[in-house]
């Protein structure tokens, strides 16, 4: 087995009297799906945040790529290669779809704010910046949405930018938090065979509650329940879990 | 109703040719006007630097400052200490030592008010310029409440801004050149990023910029840009006192922004334009009967004031933008 | 400095402290709960001290005029609330921002029109026109002392209206989350008038009570703005146990300032938030 791309230990997070997140482990490695799973308010959005540095854990800690990141701030770990999309549409909805891909993937262009060449150029002439735009405009099949506004796109075609916009700083670690959220069985198709697609050459993580798609993708499968590990391990191995039965596929909905 | 706009960058076509018309104007108007609106015109070019500089702030990159007029003031200051008693100091030297000086000034007091949000930011800006206003308005050493004063007017390379026509051309070149400057860091990546972060900071972070840094770049540029703008004031008025860093000063910049529109400068430009023009009809008004109509300028100020936030609050740009078919 | 000395800096700056938190405590409830910008709060300062120096004047009594004052300074308040700023609840800071800026031209020159631009006095109530000899050669005021002390109750009854009673907490729970407390049921409108008439109230009843004390002059509602400001910030908005303890943090680091490093006494509470903003940018008691 390869080095893990992610590796989270014991990660715990506390709001107050409430442990949302209690001692998690788990690793993403290249070219795998990990999915992780559980009833509502289980902590998995909570889980997502620590592993993406939007909030900090309470105690724990974080490896990327073999470095300890533990406590750095989201930007920070995004430069570093690590790729989040939102459950709650996060793009820049006054932006059209271009727009929005073209600041993503600028951002790996970055020059510092306080380099006065980044003052003078036009931000659209910059050949490599528009090359990985058109990458992941391709490849999310947004071509035709192209120079629409973001705000006027079906609530699919949003969720489709949403992670176009994570691919387009060409990432190697995936955080994705319930990407087919709200979607009909045409888009959630789609979804998945995008998704399916991107499993080559990227460690993913995948919050989903569409069962379907969480076991045509995932290799490796976490349940949590109340912001515990119940189980974990391969598909088949948490199908057959009686402690996982009773807590959630029984009573999932897809 | 309060979710941002976007596109403020590009002008309309007919914003694009009022520009053009104008700078001609600008350039011609001395000739065919008396010294006095000069002097007028003048003083509204450099008051539209100054909100250029805010609109870059504000508009672009979203972050309302209650005191950027602490960054136009310093700048007059740096003059009035650089400049001899009995002659005029260089302005190839101090322009831009002024310039560095309110640029300094922006990079410090950035530093501890940009790590703050929203409501907070606005109160803690107005509160450092409040400082600075004290520290000068309460030491003899550094002009105190009776500020001090520039008796000649900085000169160099045969331009003596003493000269009120030198000094109205020197303007408009400072003017056309930030104009341009920040015309252009809008569409740089520069400018894209802070556009990104006054839509949406978390996701513009998420993406993998640190959008501190940003800011507090964007706030001491700013800063700088206001510092020209009050180096040319000082050269001009050949006075300096505290109050060109109070709040009466950066609520002027802020309203001046809005009512011409924020975000793509023109709008700056325009709106201190408008104010100013405004303002001088207010106080010009004759006597009704008893009342006098123009005494009572800030009535009328006010009012307008109230009246562009109700029905227009993306200033006069927002009238001259044609619906755009996303509406 | 010595012991009588001393004392009379903290009672100073108490006192001081106190007039703040009767600004602050509006100005805070008024941004957690409405997230309203308002700049036009020094002016209600300002307005409460020239209704005083007009009451007064005509009938010759502090008390009543105090009285009849606040009953205005509500009135004032709700109205406001009802026809301009419960439209703007929603809108961006900076519509608030200029709103308020316009309104503050207005009560400008409003406040000239009627009463012009001199400075006025308010004299010190026959009743309390007296000092109390603390040593030989010093003396404290009578009004300050009672300022101490009816600034003291109003903090009290403020604390326990806030903290004890139901419509306190129907207030706390506004400032902490408007949607979930108008999910609960609880009537936002009219809390938030409420919230803004009281606001309001406050800032008029501070330029009252102080009027004797410090005159009345045009620009004295922008300098204790800021004062206000600072004191949010350092306490953190919506809290009004934050607001007191800023108030009186301020009220003290200001006073103790002034005697013991006047040059730089009017920067040292910009140095105080300052050092709060490194360490806490939202405040001491953020909600």
């Amino acid at each position: 087995m390869t080095e893990p791309l992610l590796e989270a230990k014991q990660l715990s997070k506390r709001f107050g009297g409430l442990l949302a997140v209690n001692g998690v482990s788990l690793s993403l490695h290249k070219d795998q799906l990990h999915a992780v799973i559980g009833p509502n308010g289980a902590g998995k959005t909570t889980l997502t945040h620590l592993l993406s540095g939007d909030i900090p854990a309470t105690s724990g800690e974080l490896w990327l790529k073999g470095q300890s990141v533990s406590g750095w701030p989201h930007h920070r770990l995004s430069l570093h290669g690590l790729g989040r999309s939102y459950q709650k549409t996060n793009v820049f909805l006054p932006l059209t779809v271009w727009e929005n891909l073209m600041l993503a993937a600028q951002a790996r262009d970055a020059h510092a704010p306080f380099n006065p060449l980044a003052w003078f150029k036009r931000a659209d002439h910059n050949q490599a910046v528009v090359a990985r735009a058109d990458r992941a405009l391709h490849l999310s099949g947004l071509a035709l949405v192209r120079d629409k506004t973001a705000a006027i796109l079906s609530h699919g075609i949003q969720r489709q930018l949403e992670i176009a916009m994570v691919l387009a700083t060409e990432p190697e670690v995936l955080l994705l938090d319930e990407p087919l959220a709200g979607m009909g069985a045409a888009e959630a198709e789609t979804m998945v065979e995008l998704l399916q697609a991107l499993k080559k050459d990227h460690a993913m993580l995948l919050v989903e509650h569409d069962m379907d798609a969480v076991f045509a993708l995932a290799d490796v499968l976490t349940v949590m329940v109340n912001g515990t590990v119940i189980a974990s391990g391969t598909p088949e191995a948490i199908r057959s879990d009686a402690k996982v039965q009773a807590a959630y596929l029984g009573e999932a909905t897809p | 109703m309060s979710a941002p706009q976007a596109h403020l960058e590009s002008l309309p076509r007919s914003v694009q040719l009022l520009m053009v018309l104008g700078l001609i104007a600008l350039v011609a108007f001395p000739f065919a006007g008396q010294d006095f609106y000069t002097q007028m015109v003048t003083r509204m070019m450099i008051l539209a630097i100054f909100a250029m500089s805010l609109d870059l702030l504000q508009g672009v990159t979203g972050l309302v400052s209650l005191g950027h007029a602490a960054y136009f003031g310093l700048a007059g200051y740096v003059l009035a200490f650089m400049s001899p008693a009995d002659a005029g100091a260089s302005w190839l030297t101090t322009l831009p030592l002024a310039m560095l000086g309110s640029g300094l000034g922006a990079l410090v007091i950035g530093f501890f008010v940009v790590r703050t949000q929203g409501i907070y930011f606005i109160m803690v800006t107005m509160a450092f310029a409040q400082m600075m206003y004290y520290l000068f308005f309460d030491n003899k050493g550094l002009g105190g409440s009776d500020g001090m004063y520039i008796n000649v007017r900085p000169a160099a390379l045969g331009l003596d801004l003493e000269n009120k026509l030198v000094l109205y051309y020197f303007t408009l070149a400072c003017l056309c050149v930030t104009y341009q400057f920040l015309r252009r860091l809008l569409w740089s990546p520069f400018g894209r990023t802070l556009n990104g972060i006054r839509l949406n900071e978390h996701r513009t972070q998420a993406l993998g910029y640190d959008s501190f840094s940003y800011k507090l770049t964007a706030f001491t540029l700013a800063g700088a840009l206001a510092g020209l703008a009050g180096y040319l004031w000082a050269a001009q008025t050949g006075y300096v006192n505290p109050e060109l860093m109070g709040f009466h000063m950066s609520a002027h910049a802020i309203m001046m922004v809005i009512l011409g529109g924020m975000g793509n400068v023109a709008g700056a430009l325009i709106g201190a334009f408008g104010f100013e023009l405004f303002l001088h009809l207010f106080k010009d008004l004759p006597k009704v009967g008893d009342f006098d109509l123009g005494k009572h300028w800030q009535l009328w100020m006010g009012s307008l004031i109230v009246l562009v936030v109700i029905v227009a609050p993306q200033g006069l740009m927002g009238l001259l933008r044609p619906r755009s078919k996303d509406d | 400095m010595d012991f009588a000395n001393f004392s009379i800096q903290l009672l100073n700056g108490v006192q001081y402290g106190l007039l703040l938190f009767l600004l602050a405590a509006g100005l805070t409830l008024i941004f957690g709960i409405m997230g309203v910008v308002n700049l036009a709060h020094g002016s209600f300062y300002m307005i409460g001290a020239y209704l005083a120096y007009a009451l007064t004047g005509a009938w010759d009594s502090l008390a009543l005029a105090v009285v009849v004052g606040t009953l205005i300074s509500i009135a004032l308040g709700w109205g406001l609330e009802k026809l301009l700023f419960r439209h703007f609840y929603h809108r961006p800071h900076l519509d608030q921002v200029l709103l308020t800026f316009g309104l503050i031209y207005i009560f400008e020159e409003l406040r000239s029109m009627l009463w012009g631009d001199d400075v006025h006095s308010v004299g010190v109530p026959e009743a309390l026109n007296w000092s109390i000899a603390l040593t030989d050669t010093l003396s404290y005021p009578a009004y300050r002392l009672f300022m101490l002390a009816i600034c003291t109750l109003l903090a009290l009854g403020l604390w326990l209206f806030i903290s004890k009673t139901k419509l306190g907490m129907k207030i706390r729970a506004g400032a902490f989350n408007s949607d979930m407390a108008q999910a609960l049921g609880i009537n936002i409108v009219r809390l938030h008038a409420l919230v803004f008439a009281m606001g309001v109230a406050l800032a008029a009843l501070g330029g009252m009570l102080i009027a004797p004390l410090s005159s009345v002059y045009p620009h004295m509602g922008s300098q204790v703005l800021i004062m206000c400001f600072v004191v949010v910030v350092i306490g953190g908005i919506g809290s009004v146990r934050g607001a007191l303890t800023a108030a009186l943090l301020v009220g003290l680091v200001d006073t103790f300032g002034k005697v013991l490093l006047p040059q730089f006494a009017s920067m040292l509470v910009y140095v105080l938030m300052a050092l709060v903003l490194l360490y806490k940018p939202e405040g001491l008691f953020k909600q």
